[in-house]
């Protein structure tokens, strides 16, 4: 008996940790790739219409974003559910889009670039015009005009 | 009873194909995944006029579309459904059997388009899709037409000169006086 024990009382043989980097790596690669920045917490729910005429937004640096839509479950005992704007990450009024504009630009250090700066709205299918429209206005007042209407792709689909 | 402290003999793990594995995994996401970016409809607005003085341009050159608080579609004065607008838009701009009442020319066409405060936003963005629509299958007819590609793929001069030829004039300005002309 005691030899059979003897012969079977081997180490367990050790796991190679060789490929170990690799996988640390691609996990890594992967997150680097499918990971996107928000640097903002959205408070309004925010179902973006469909549409065909889509161009891609190509600087991000040059892109302002202008949130419309009803507040979410969790702001919505506060401030309500009638459709707010959210700029960064706080509830806003028409009256500080030029604000908010002025702070944009500054983060844009080489003033030629200014005028390529693009304003998206990213605005819920179901708001009413009305609050769209006074963000326009407050836009054009500022002669800060170039707006994309973000918007989901449906193909070549009607509606 | 007699197994105790006897240890089973662990079978070696191969680790040579753990790379195989690992690289497999990655093409799998690396194909998969997309990396989600942000597009939309590109717009200019109009540059903000304190006094609203209107400019006359003759009727026969405007599509005039309103949108009512019920999401209703208006085209020059008549209703109409938004699968419709496309053609129409087109048929208008190009107005090849020169009728007296559409424009003259698409160099002088202008697009007019007024919604309501009610408007919801996904009428409005609809409308405004199926009017950028029409003028980008124009445009691709005639950069088929000239240079045998659509008008997406061509260099910026090329657009330029297919830009002059149909000028996208949607005018979202306060109501223009459509009664005179």
């Amino acid at each position: 008996m005691a030899k059979f024990s003897k012969k079977n009382k081997k180490d367990a043989p050790a796991i190679t940790t060789a490929s170990l980097p690799d996988i640390v790596f691609m996990l890594l690669f992967f997150f680097m790739v499918v990971t996107k920045m928000r640097d903002s917490e959205l408070k309004v729910k925010i179902q973006v219409p469909t549409a065909t005429e889509l161009q891609k937004l190509e600087k991000k640096s040059l892109v302002s974003h202008i949130f419309i839509g009803s507040p979410t479950a969790k702001y919505a005992r506060i401030f309500g559910t009638a459709p707010r704007i959210q700029l960064n990450d706080q509830f806003a009024d028409p009256a500080d889009i030029p604000q908010f504009i002025n702070n944009e630009k500054d983060k844009v250090p080489n003033p030629k670039l200014h005028r390529a700066m693009t304003a998206a709205m990213r605005v819920d299918e179901g708001v009413k015009m009305g609050i769209v429209t006074d963000v326009k206005t407050e836009l054009r007042k500022i002669d800060f005009r170039k707006v994309s209407y973000l918007a989901a792709d449906r193909g070549e689909l009607p509606e | 009873m007699v197994m105790i402290g006897k240890k089973r003999k662990l079978p070696k793990l191969g680790a040579g194909s753990m790379a195989d594995v690992a690289f497999l995994l990655l093409i799998f996401f690396l194909v998969t995944t997309t990396i989600q970016s942000d597009a939309g409809i590109m717009s200019l607005l109009p540059p903000y006029q304190e006094d609203k003085t209107k400019r006359e341009i003759p009727r026969r050159q405007v599509l005039d579309i309103q949108i009512n608080a019920n999401d209703e579609l208006l085209v020059r004065g008549e209703t109409m459904e938004l699968n419709k607008l496309r053609a129409f838009a087109k048929e208008f701009i190009l107005n090849q059997d020169k009728k007296e009442i559409w424009p003259s020319t698409p160099k002088k066409a202008v697009v007019s388009l007024i919604n309501d405060k009610g408007t919801s936003y996904k009428k409005y963005l609809g409308t405004y899709n199926e009017l950028k629509a029409a003028y980008r299958e124009l445009w691709d007819d005639i950069a088929i037409q000239k240079w045998n590609a659509k008008y997406k793929d061509l260099l910026p001069e090329q657009r330029k000169e297919v830009r002059q030829e149909i000028p996208l004039v949607i005018s979202e300005a306060e109501p223009t006086d459509f009664d005179k002309g």
